[in-house]
């Protein structure tokens, strides 16, 4: 025991070891060679490992190890039943396939990996004491690299030194994340002051840092350097591995992590797999093959045994003892028989199954990837599958969920209005101007030229009150990416043209926001004011609070952000306005140093040196607050000094630069990392409070009348989603009090607002402002507070001392300085609110209403604030005016079980009284839930994230899916990411339906992960959303086709492509099977074994690939035209159980046949084993082919050719095998065989009638189910073509029949009766519900309609046309507005 | 041109191949295709059925049960099977020509020579005369493949063990005197196997290469000395054992054994009496077989089959019934539409 203790300390050592790791430069030291080098290697074998471990893989599928069971079972002499060597060709062809396709992938990724690890890049060299030229895989841990400008980093580096005056590192991380806007890297605060080129020979420092690990936005370390000193290291010290160096002409860094232990690479995971719902049910019918196999091979052994038994010791002369020479017994002898018939009927578990299906959905996801509908011409992005197996899903949909921001709507946010100290500014211009580019954008779509789009914009632009500005940053963003092409090579030229168009937020609706005269006039009035008084020396609080409120607000929108300031001539250019070099706030003693005299001195002699004057701190002075009392003398000193200087500063200005100053800044271009950033800096900019530079220590801000202000940066806070706030510290230059600013969403801010010992004024700001923002809200706006905080110099240092633990603690950083945060951020001052509006996407509300058409059902999962949800929800349709809405907001657990009791009540009195049959009690309702026959029409749930915290409860959680599902949407606002994915889940176990989640962010993630199919939007919020997805799209409308059409054509195809292989195999095996019954049951076959092996993976493998991957049952745009047919899908329709049996009959039957037409052809003569067999495989070869054709519902050449080629091969094939080698493959030795068979009039008259008799019944029935009684695809597919090529008595009868059918394939989901929903639902949205499901009487009409030749051609057109008429598009405010009033009327009055 | 290249880098291609958008012939499954497509399909069977069952019926045959079942049968007596070399004689009569010409076979029934341990138990290497599976059969063979001495049996396995024995001779009875009908055994082979598939030995004399060899154990003689009159007769290219060892394809078979078409029956086998004289060798009344002599000549199609035509014009027949079966259908949906 005593032992064990010191041992257990040791090796907790050796992990604390572990956790760290350490960074010696490779100048002074042996190389870090314990630490992986920089060579990558994604492949998976080697080799000599290939074949091993490719095989180990390959028998992790049940299947494979089947199969190869069944080859070596072959290879017992007494069992055998093929040559054992051919009864392994197929598994080892399916292996090798498989191998094969392995083998590429990884020789694809082997080259590329070469082609990476041969990159050059500059590594420092002891010897040569210079930078070389090196391989990227000779980097190791501890090199020096020099990166220049747009070249990719090799690895993940430490950044030591910049070129850039700043020290600063810009780079794209765009290969990592997506994200396009450029971001600063710093450089080691340690080697900051380093004026001369960094000289790796000096550098002697020690790095400790944590482990390699994926986490992009972390990394925790600290720099040793020889003088025992520490400096922490930040995630902004670090360049990543495959990030692109921008704008800064060279950088120096060491790499710290290499290779795979980057975190690019570590982050680089493969795609996903999932199993598709048909391939499970599918894996089910294998099952069942298995148990028909079974029961066949006992049927065949018990048959084998009694024929045995009937010669009961006389054994005939056609008899073979075993070996030994004695008899076999019958049971021994069926035994054995048993697993001879395995291998005989192995065929029947369709061995090629698994690999078609492969192959068939990579067809599918290139075409899905192809589509030019997919295609978003002004992203030029395309839809990605990143997920391979599982295409058919899409086509079988029940559920939607999607996020809002970003989703549904453009995540384009643009500024609308706002209110400052407590007035409403309206911006009624700036409503005007965003309606009329909802108007271009419209005509817009119709223009095809997008040159032509341009000067349009101008010439809107022009109409506005102020001009200037407006037609400018348009015209000069042109020139700059010309510029920019003849300048930089052609690829590059290629990604600025892309990056311009993804540089989301600079679009001119966004940028140009027509300032409220009102306020406009205030703002100059206040820097007017400001002039003033700094000109006669007086402090700035002599400034009326209501216009000091103004300028704090402007202020804090301009620089309480991340955003980073680029110039237009070179987009990717930051400005270089740098005023003053200082570090910020990091240590106490800086602190102290920097407020004391000294520090000033310093700081106003470096002011003055540089070219542009600063007023870095104001006339009035703060000695009170900021100066400790010793130092208390020197600073009035001081003071005096520097307001004299700065006096000489204002008077240095000449008037005329402030102009030509503001109209560069109108140049500038921002780019933010949040768009709602973006919009608020682009507003400040519209009353002439322009951010002109971003420093990491600086903001330099343009104010009228005042001209360049900068604030020292103190610290940043940046955004969290927990704490749904930012702030920035700053000293102000006016004031030279250390202010807060802070920026977040108005739930949080109204919390933390002061609201004790405050004036009267301030409470009715408080006030007033809250009852704009729920005005805001209501109107769709996207609301954020902004609130400021003066801090005195204690509290500063209180919290500055904390502060700075927290930054340079290498563990629990991240909850350290989180609560650091929550320490400042408290007792505000509100300033204001800003109403920013995010417009909905292209064709949402039209996706919307289709989708739901289409059966589908969707709730909207968002993290925004009730009021804007709903609002946004009319919007996009999700909800209707005429709905009755039911809010649930509840406190606590049990208000919330007796909210959703309550409107479980309500809505089972409401809707069960009306004898509605969709409704059930939950009790009864989780087993035949995947049907939705439960909806409740005219009801629409709104739940907030408190109370969706609490109906996700397990107590509650079946109430609340009972209530949630009796409405036609839900909305869920104020939604954690983890509530979006609790939601979904729920959903997904508890209804047993598919679901899809759609989003765009990183909290959707974990929505998109659940989800059976995730899709991500590759919008503009990152490519969180898409990593995680199975499918990324442009945009949200693009939904509508995916799911629509190819959904529908990847379910159907596959679901008829499984039944096909299924019908194959067993209708190929049951002639064997009933071939048995004539040779005792001895597991003998008529099939030659090679024909009997190479069936399936030769002769009839090729046209059902084809049918798999290019059948199309109903055209894209009768899919497009009529969603009802996508319930057929969601219904599983295309592949039901009892299909597959039917399957199975039809196999047997037309084995049936072709086993007995060439049995009584053949009878009583002379005729041999294989003379006879080989007809039959032909007879079976083309009744396959022909069902196949059946089966195909559109033939294109391919179709055709793939068929010709099958019948060509197995006929050449077939001559060739029976006239080569006459003594082999015993027992068949089909030695000319087929020849004479060609020769035999006999064996002609048998091909003709077999496949004839054996497609009848099939053909029949479709042609029943085609002619007679369509169903609706069928009607879609024949809609198309249009009745017009059809011989007219028939097809318009045809009509009318489709008609009724569809009717009752509408209602079918309550099958039993024709009440009241389904008219509430067809008066509700779609009118071709409507006609079929009221009357047989009306049933007719509509078939007279049709009979009439004319309206039977338009008849297709009628049905867009009228829902185009039953759906305006609504999406002005005003009808929001209105519609929210009946909606809000509606509701019930149980709102807690 | 270059720009639009530029900012469409990830333009699907927009063929018609990519757009599935291929041109497509869909099959109409209306009725206006299908009624007469079933019409169509339907007469031309039946004309086939018409020709076949024709053709069928101007094919004569002749049968007759030698395995002596039952008392009255000549051959009774040789059902025993400890009776050695008997001899039996069936007498028929033939009212009309029996055109020429004629082919003679023996069938077998209930005789399993499909049996899947039965058929694999021969050696294709040995029968092609390779010298090396003389002294070792395949495995194959077991247990035919070395006699009680572990001698090499050639040739080896089941099939080759159980051939077939009994011989015929037909003659006519012209006025109480027996006129042989010259039976032509040559040929009655595929060519292939007597050509090329099968092959002696090429050692001289042929019994040479049997030497170290025993004969199966059922053989009367050596396979050497199968036919005494033609030495190209002999070994594993003698036609009756290659008739023996194509296997037939069901329990119920005929094989070729003789064909009539020489000197006065050129033309086929007169009107007449004749006797046909058995050597009854083959044992198959243990196992419930019977043995039968079939007298046949054959059409463009091959031996009488009757069920061919016969299915031909049924199915002709049930694709009319269908279509008008549609057409009423149809009618009664069209025509209430059409008021």
């Amino acid at each position: 025991m005593a032992a064990e203790v010191p041992r257990k300390k040791k090796k907790r050592k050796g992990r604390e070891n572990k956790k760290t790791r350490t960074v010696l430069p490779n100048t002074l030291s042996e190389p870090n060679q314990r630490y992986a080098n920089n060579q990558i290697k994604t492949t998976k074998y080697t080799l000599l490992s290939f074949l091993p471990k490719n095989l180990f893989e390959q028998f992790h599928r049940f299947a494979n190890v089947y199969f190869v069971f069944i080859a070596l079972l072959n290879f017992v002499p007494a069992l055998n039943a093929f040559q054992p060597e051919l009864a392994l060709a197929p598994v080892l062809f399916i292996l090798s396939v498989t191998a094969i396709k392995d083998l590429w992938e990884d020789f694809r990724r082997h080259r590329s990996d070469t082609e990476i690890n041969h990159l050059d890049c500059l590594v420092y060299c002891r010897e040569h004491r210079r930078y070389v030229e090196r391989f990227w895989k000779e980097v190791l841990v501890g090199d020096f690299i020099r990166l220049r400008c747009n070249e990719v980093v090799p690895a993940d580096v430490l950044l030591l030194s910049s070129s850039d005056p700043d020290r600063l590192c810009h780079i794209e991380t765009a290969t990592l994340d997506g994200e396009t806007n450029l971001k600063q890297r710093q450089v080691v605060r340690s080697f900051y002051d380093l004026d001369c080129d960094f000289d790796p020979l000096k550098y002697n420092s020690v790095i400790e840092c944590e482990k390699p690990n994926n986490d992009l936005n972390r990394f925790r370390g600290y720099i040793i350097h020889s003088n025992s000193r520490r400096d922490a290291l930040y995630k902004v010290n670090l360049l990543l591995r495959g990030c692109t160096v921008r704008n800064t002409e060279e950088a120096v860094g060491i790499v710290i992590y290499a290779g795979h232990e980057t975190k690019a690479m570590l982050n680089n995971n493969g795609p996903r797999y999932k199993r598709s719902k048909l391939e499970r049910q599918m894996n089910l019918d294998v099952f069942w093959c298995v148990v028909i196999l079974l029961v066949m091979c006992v049927f065949a052994a018990v048959g084998h045994g009694l024929w045995m038994f009937q010669y009961r010791g006389q054994r005939p002369v056609f008899e073979v003892l075993s070996p030994d020479g004695s008899d076999l017994s019958p049971i021994t002898s069926s035994l054995y028989l048993f697993l001879t018939m395995i291998i005989v009927f192995q065929v029947l578990i369709p061995i090629s199954l698994y690999v078609s299906l492969e192959i068939v959905k990579v067809c599918q996801v290139f075409f899905i990837h192809q589509d030019m509908d997919l295609y978003d011409e002004d992203l030029d992005s395309r839809l990605q599958c990143r997920a391979l197996n599982i295409t058919e899903d899409l086509g079988q949909m029940q559920f939607i969920f999607s996020d809002k921001t970003g989703t549904l709507t453009e995540n384009k946010m643009v500024f609308r209005r706002c209110t400052v100290a407590g007035v409403e500014y309206s911006h009624d211009a700036n409503a005007r101007r965003l309606a009329m580019y909802q108007e271009i954008d419209s005509e817009e779509e119709e223009c095809t030229s997008r040159g032509g789009t341009l000067p349009r914009r101008d010439s809107i632009g022009s109409h506005h009150s102020a001009p200037m500005h407006h037609s400018a940053p348009v015209v000069l963003r042109s020139h700059s990416t010309k510029s920019h092409r003849r300048t930089g090579s052609r690829a590059e030229a290629k990604r600025a043209s892309i990056l311009s168009k993804h540089t989301a937020f600079s679009s001119p609706m966004e940028k140009d926001v027509t300032p409220d005269p009102q306020l406009l006039e205030k703002v100059n009035d206040c820097g007017a004011q400001l002039d003033f008084l700094r000109l006669h020396g007086r402090p700035w609080s002599q400034l009326p609070s209501d216009l000091a409120d103004i300028m704090d607000f402007f202020i804090a929108l301009t620089i309480c952000n991340t955003v980073v300031v680029s110039s237009p001539d070179q987009p990717r250019h930051k400005v270089r306005l740098r005023l003053e070099l200082k570090s910020p706030v990091k240590t106490i003693e800086d602190f102290i140093k920097r407020f004391t005299p000294s520090r000033l001195t310093s700081g106003s002699n470096s002011s003055s040196s540089s070219s542009l004057a600063t007023n870095r701190s104001s006339a009035r002075g703060c000695s009170s607050i900021l100066s400790s009392p010793s130092a208390e003398s020197t600073l009035t000193k001081l003071e005096e000094e520097q307001q004299q200087s700065l006096n000489h500063a204002f008077s240095s200005t000449p008037p005329s630069y402030d102009r030509k100053l503001w109209q560069e800044g109108a140049k500038l271009r921002y780019e933010a990392e949040s768009p709602d950033e973006a919009a608020l800096v682009y507003a400040a900019r519209a009353y002439k409070c322009s951010l002109v530079g971003r420093l990491p220590d600086q903001v330099t801000v343009e104010l009228p009348q005042l001209g360049k202000l900068s604030f020292e940066l103190l610290h940043t806070l940046g955004f969290d989603s927990t704490r749904k706030r930012m702030s920035v510290v700053v000293r102000h230059p006016l004031t030279d009090e250390i202010t807060v600013y802070t920026k977040g969403a108005d739930s949080v801010i109204m919390d933390l607002i002061r609201t004790e010992d405050t004036g009267k004024r301030r409470k009715k700001i408080l006030f007033r402002t809250q009852n704009f923002l729920n005005l805001y809200a209501a109107d769709g706006l996207r609301t954020l507070c902004i609130a400021k905080k003066t801090l005195n110099k204690e509290e500063y240092t209180y919290w500055l001392q904390r502060h700075l633990e927290a930054e340079t603690s290498i563990q629990g950083r991240e909850e350290l300085l989180f609560e650091s945060a929550l320490r400042l951020e408290t007792n505000l001052q509100l300033l204001g609110a800003t109403g920013i509006e995010d417009r909905l996407q292209d064709g949402v509300p039209e996706t919307i209403a289709c989708l739901r058409q289409a059966g589908l059902q969707i709730w909207v999962l968002t993290g925004d604030k009730q009021e804007t949800a709903v609002n946004i929800a009319y919007a996009c349709k999700l909800l209707e005016p005429e709905e009755e809405i039911l809010t649930l907001n509840a406190n606590s657990q049990e208000s919330c079980a007796l909210l959703l009791e309550e409107s479980l009540h309500y809505i089972q009195t409401k809707f069960l009284s009306s004898s509605s049959p969709f409704f059930q009690p939950p009790s009864s309702s989780s087993s035949s839930c995947h049907s939705l026959p439960f909806m409740v029409h005219r009801l629409g749930l709104v739940i907030d994230g408190r109370t969706l915290a609490y109906a996700l409860d397990r107590s509650l959680e079946d109430t609340f899916l009972a209530v949630a599902r009796s409405c036609r949407s839900v909305l869920c606002c104020r939604s954690t990411p983890l509530q979006k994915s609790m939601v979904v889940k729920l959903v997904r176990n508890k209804l047993k339906v598919m679901t899809l989640a759609i989003g765009d962010g990183a909290n959707d993630v974990s929505m998109i992960q659940v989800a059976d199919v995730g899709v991500g939007i590759s919008g503009q919020e990152g490519m969180q959303a898409v990593m995680a997805s199975d499918f990324a799209l442009p945009r949200f409308r693009y939904l509508q086709k995916l799911l629509l059409v190819h959904g529908h054509w990847c379910y159907s195809r596959l679901a008829n492509m499984i039944l096909y292989f299924f019908y194959k195999n067993a209708m190929f095996v049951a002639l064997i099977f009933w071939y048995q019954f004539y040779c005792g049951f001895s597991g003998s076959a008529m099939i030659d074994q090679w024909y009997l092996i190479f069936f399936n993976l030769m002769f009839s493998a090729f046209p059902q690939l084809v049918t798999g991957t290019l059948d199309k049952d109903v055209s894209s745009e009768t899919l497009q035209r009529l969603p009802q047919l996508y319930r057929s899908g969601q219904n599983s329709e295309g592949y039901k159980p009892y299909m597959f049996w039917m399957n199975m009959l039809d196999a047997f039957y037309q084995s049936l046949v072709c086993f007995f037409i060439p049995y009584f052809a053949y009878a009583d003569s002379d005729v041999d084993l294989f003379t006879w067999g080989t007809p039959i495989t032909t007879l079976a070869l083309l009744t396959i082919l022909l069902h196949l054709g059946v089966e195909t519902k559109t033939w294109t050449w391919m179709n055709w050719f793939s068929i010709i080629f099958s019948i060509f091969l197995f006929f050449s094939v077939a001559l060739c095998y029976s006239a080569t080698c006459p003594t082999c493959s015993s027992p068949s030795n089909p030695y000319w065989t087929m020849h004479r068979l060609l020769s035999e009039p006999l064996f002609y008259l048998l091909c003709l009638i077999t496949p004839v008799v054996a497609l009848l019944p099939r053909y029949f029935y479709r042609a029943c189910q085609g002619a007679l009684f369509a169903s609706p695809a069928g009607l879609g597919a024949e809609l198309k073509t249009g009745p017009v090529f059809e011989p007219h008595f028939l097809s318009l009868s045809e009509l009318v029949k489709k008609d009724c059918k569809m009717s009752s394939d509408f209602s079918k989901a309550p099958a039993n009766q024709d009440t009241a929903p389904q008219v509430k639902e067809g008066t509700g949205r779609t009118p071709l519900v409507v006609t079929p499901a009221s009357t047989p009487l009306q049933v007719q009409t509509a078939g007279v309609q049709v009979t009439l030749p004319p309206a039977g051609g338009s008849q297709p057109v009628k049905y867009s046309r009228k829902s185009e008429e039953a759906e305006p598009w609504q999406s002005d405010h005003a009808a929001a507005n209105e519609k929210q009033q009946l909606g809000a009327q509606a509701s019930l009055p149980i709102t807690v | 041109m270059v720009k639009e290249e530029q900012e469409t880098a990830n333009r699907p291609d927009n063929t018609a191949f990519t757009q599935q958008r291929l041109p497509a012939w869909q099959p109409m499954l209306s009725a206006g295709i299908v009624i007469p497509g079933f019409v169509l399909i339907g007469l031309a069977f039946i004309g086939i059925g018409v020709a076949l069952f024709v053709t069928t019926r101007s094919i004569q045959v002749l049968e007759l049960d030698y395995s002596g079942v039952e008392q009255s049968s000549p051959c009774f007596k040789c059902s025993d099977t400890s009776t050695k070399n008997c001899v039996c004689n069936m007498n028929f009569n033939l009212d009309k020509l029996f055109e020429g010409p004629v082919f003679f076979y023996y069938g077998l029934s209930n005789y399993f020579q499909n049996f899947r341990r039965y058929g694999v138990s021969k050696d294709l290497d040995q029968l092609s005369g390779n010298l090396d599976n003389f002294e070792n059969p395949t495995d194959d063979c077991v247990p035919f493949q070395y006699d009680a001495n572990k001698k090499p049996i050639v040739p080896c396995g089941a099939v080759a063990n159980s051939i077939f024995n009994d011989t015929f001779k037909l003659y006519q009875i012209i006025g109480g005197t027996k006129k042989p009908v010259p039976l032509d055994g040559k040929g009655i082979a595929w060519w292939t196997d007597y050509n090329i598939k099968n092959r002696n030995p090429s050692v001289t004399p042929l019994k040479n290469a049997f030497n170290g060899t025993v004969q199966p154990s059922n053989w009367p003689k050596p396979a050497y000395e199968l036919d005494p009159t033609d030495p190209a007769n002999n070994g594993f290219i003698n036609q009756d054992f290659l008739v023996w060892m194509r296997r037939a394809a069901l329990p119920n078979f005929r094989k070729l054994y003789r064909r009539i078409a020489e000197e006065d029956y050129a033309q086929g086998l007169p009107a007449g009496n004749y006797s046909l004289e058995i050597a009854y060798n083959y044992p198959v009344l243990s196992f419930d077989g019977r043995k039968k002599v079939v007298l046949s000549n054959v059409s463009w199609m091959g031996g009488k089959n009757e069920f061919l035509g016969i299915a031909y014009l049924v199915i002709g027949s049930l694709c009319v019934v269908m279509s008008v079966v549609m057409l009423i259908v149809y009618a009664k949906f069209k025509f209430p539409d059409e008021e």
